[in-house]
């Protein structure tokens, strides 16, 4: 079985400050990391190999230090990895990744063919969970999307059962074979990154894949990167608080009761929706 | 769509006359076990002013199952809205399955050609929206938080949080169309319903058979309603931060929601240390939510917390520290502590309920 999984290095927004005059973000030193999602999707992919054996290949677009990322994916117990960048491939889009991404999973698939290809729910830069389905219909695969549980696969049979988050309830869906599952987050936890595949990942030749080994034409160049990409960022801006500050209560004379006595008698004069909601209550 | 380089200032844009003939916007209700997901009314709110703003038709997309069931979701989508409704009835559509949805709203588009699609971010509006602009081969703007037209263009302009929520952004989609855009249960308010309006129904056929389409559900598990936290709809939250120290401490906030029959919420911090469920995280990575009364205790008030809960009616803001961002925002702020103040509140509340008992 041949499981492709898609990774994206993405800054840690955790640690993401915006330049507080300029409203523009400082990217230095800001760590890059691999996607948080994807991590569930490798580790599910993994187990799946586990279980079944088979090869996992982890891919990236991005630009050439994302190697970093599939290198970590590697000490994991990725098999191979590869590097898809190009200069062609900046200012991408959903759009535009999803047609990236499926070109270089086409390529892949001539020399070994793909069974599934997993992605993370969404990523926490772009977080538009869109790119998974648009791979899907681009390749013509199966898309199961929010899957919590791969529950069975019957790699010769071509079939599989999976568990699918739905709005007030979970499907059961039966499906073949080849499909794209995004995973769901919280189901499963990365493992440890052994010895031997620490330093196996270090060795590793992770394949640099530019535009042209990706299998995209010149005549396609204009459905890539920013030519590509229908929607276009007109502006970026800091939110602006568009609300007045909260009006302070005293606390300095009251107990606790007085202050929250206080809060309750302004609330329920100046809100009646919030005291009838209480009142309701009663 | 983050990568995408900033270009400042005003575009000058001619749309392609090829795409004049896309005319209207369009809300696709979703549905599921015999009920319209309400983030497709408050979008059918949003769209009934863009519709204005262009001085189009406005028109709901209603997929299901033949029977009395999705006529009556047509009326709802009149009732909030809508001038018109592309119905399209098929025992296929009667559950939730990406390959026969994605081909009939695909098809409706290529045949009435809509200029704008919004559609709910939820499991299934996501799952949907990806696929058919994919499909279409058209711009989609996901998980939006405010939606407008740009009046030199007449295209939509849609903004929504990036890089992790500390910056907004407008992005719009030029030359393709329909344009697409997700928008998150709770983020939109929910429009009144007018049972006076009706409308047109025009239908369409999906033209599928079950044998061609591969993925089958099995079946489909409800959620148990009584463990699974209505946080999105509740009218009143108690919330709880990392300011609330020590999970024993977290009960002084199940206390105060038990009093005042309101739901728990609280801080990605809290919910990462596990003490309490994924359900009941407010924010950016959690859910929207808009009740009556919001009261935090302990909750700095960062912005992916705030744009979850910032649309709530009144928010009581209770944190020890008088610089916190919470209270540029809140409507009530108290500086102290959430351990002395909670239970006062728990106590003044139960006061002011058995007083209103007490009146009838
Ligand atoms: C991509 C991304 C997505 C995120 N999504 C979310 C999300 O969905 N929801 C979310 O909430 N966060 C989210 N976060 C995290 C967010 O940035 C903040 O870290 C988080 O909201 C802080 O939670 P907090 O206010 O509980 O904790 P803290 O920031 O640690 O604040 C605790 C507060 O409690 C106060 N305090 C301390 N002791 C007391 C006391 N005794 N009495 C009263 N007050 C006291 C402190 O003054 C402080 O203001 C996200 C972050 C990222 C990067
Ligand atoms: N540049 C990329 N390279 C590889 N995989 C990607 C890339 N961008 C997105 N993905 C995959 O698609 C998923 C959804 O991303 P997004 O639509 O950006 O939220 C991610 O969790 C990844 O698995």
């Amino acid at each position: 079985m041949h499981i492709v999984v898609c990774i994206k290095q993405v800054p840690d927004s955790a640690q993401i400050r915006v330049h507080p005059v300029t409203n523009t973000i400082m990217r230095q030193g800001v760590p890059a990391i691999i996607n948080p999602y994807d991590l569930f999707a490798l580790e599910e992919a993994l187990r799946l190999k586990d279980k079944h054996g088979g090869t996992v290949t982890v891919i990236t677009m991005g630009p050439p230090q994302a190697e970093g990322a599939l290198r970590k994916a590697l000490s994991y117990g990725a098999d191979d990895a590869i590097l898809i960048t190009d200069r062609a491939f900046a200012g991408a889009d959903t759009l535009a990744t999803s047609f990236a991404l499926a070109s270089a999973i086409r390529q892949i698939q001539k020399n070994m063919p793909v069974d599934m290809v997993f992605t993370g729910k969404q990523t926490i830069d772009g977080d538009t969970a869109q790119v998974g389905p648009g791979v899907a219909k681009r390749l013509d695969f199966q898309l199961l999307t929010y899957v919590s549980k791969v529950s069975s696969v019957l790699p010769k049979e071509g079939q599989i059962v999976v568990e699918r988050r739905a709005e007030g309830g979970v499907q059961l869906l039966k499906s073949r074979l080849p499909c794209l599952i995004t995973i769901l987050e919280g189901n499963n936890e990365m493992r440890f990154a052994t010895m031997p595949n620490m330093f196996r990942a270090a060795r590793h030749a992770v394949k640099v894949w530019d535009r042209e080994a990706a299998g995209i034409t010149d005549e396609d160049v204009v459905r890539i990167g920013l030519k590509g990409s229908p929607t276009v960022v007109s502006k970026v801006f800091a939110p602006t608080p568009h609300t007045d500050p909260a009006e302070m209560i005293d606390v300095e004379s009251g107990n606790p009761r007085d202050i929250a006595d206080t809060v309750l008698a302004k609330m329920f004069t100046r809100f009646p929706v919030v005291a009838k909601e209480i009142a309701k209550r009663a | 769509m983050s990568e995408a380089p900033v270009k400042k200032g005003k575009r000058k844009f001619e749309l392609d006359p090829r795409l004049a003939s896309y005319k209207g916007v369009w809300v696709f209700v979703e549905h599921e076990r015999g009920q319209v997901h309400p983030v497709s009314w408050e979008l059918m709110g949003e769209g009934r002013k863009l519709a204005d703003m262009l001085g189009v038709e406005l028109a709901g997309v209603v997929m299901g199952a033949p029977g009395e069931e999705t006529r009556r979701f047509c009326n709802e989508a009149f009732h909030y809205g809508a001038d018109l409704c592309y119905l399209m009835q098929d025992d296929i559509l009667k559950d939730y399955r990406n390959e026969p949805f994605t081909k009939g709203l695909t098809d409706l588009v290529n045949a009435y050609e809509p200029e704008i699609l919004l559609l709910g971010a939820t499991t299934q509006g996501r799952d949907l929206a990806g696929s058919v602009a994919t499909t279409l081969k058209t711009g989609l703007t996901a998980d939006c938080t405010g939606l407008t037209i740009d009046p030199d263009n007449r295209s939509l302009a849609a903004t929504r949080p990036t890089f992790g929520g500390s910056l907004l952004c407008t992005i719009v989609t030029l030359n393709y169309r329909p344009q697409m855009a997700t928008v998150r249960p709770r983020v939109m308010a929910m429009p009144d319903s007018d049972a006076s309006r009706s409308g047109r129904i025009i239908e369409q056929p999906l033209g599928m058979v079950e044998s061609s389409i591969i993925t089958k559900v099995l079946e489909f598990i409800p959620d148990a309603n009584q463990d699974k936290p209505q946080l999105a709809f509740a009218d009143i939250i108690v919330a709880g931060g990392k300011g609330m120290k020590r999970p024993e401490n977290f009960q002084l906030i199940w206390d105060l929601a038990q009093v005042l029959g309101a739901e728990v919420g609280a801080s990605r911090p809290v919910v990462q240390a596990g003490w309490v469920d994924l359900d009941r995280q407010v924010g950016q990575s959690g859910k929207t939510v808009r009740p009556k009364l919001y009261i935090a205790a302990g909750i700095s008030g960062a912005i992916q917390h705030r744009v979850g809960m910032s649309d709530s009616d009144c928010i009581i803001a209770i944190n020890n520290d008088p610089n916190a961002p919470i209270f540029e925002f809140a409507t009530y702020g108290i500086v102290g502590n959430a351990m002395t103040i909670l239970p006062a509140l728990t106590e003044s509340f139960r006061q002011a309920l058995a007083t209103a008992k007490k009146a009838g």
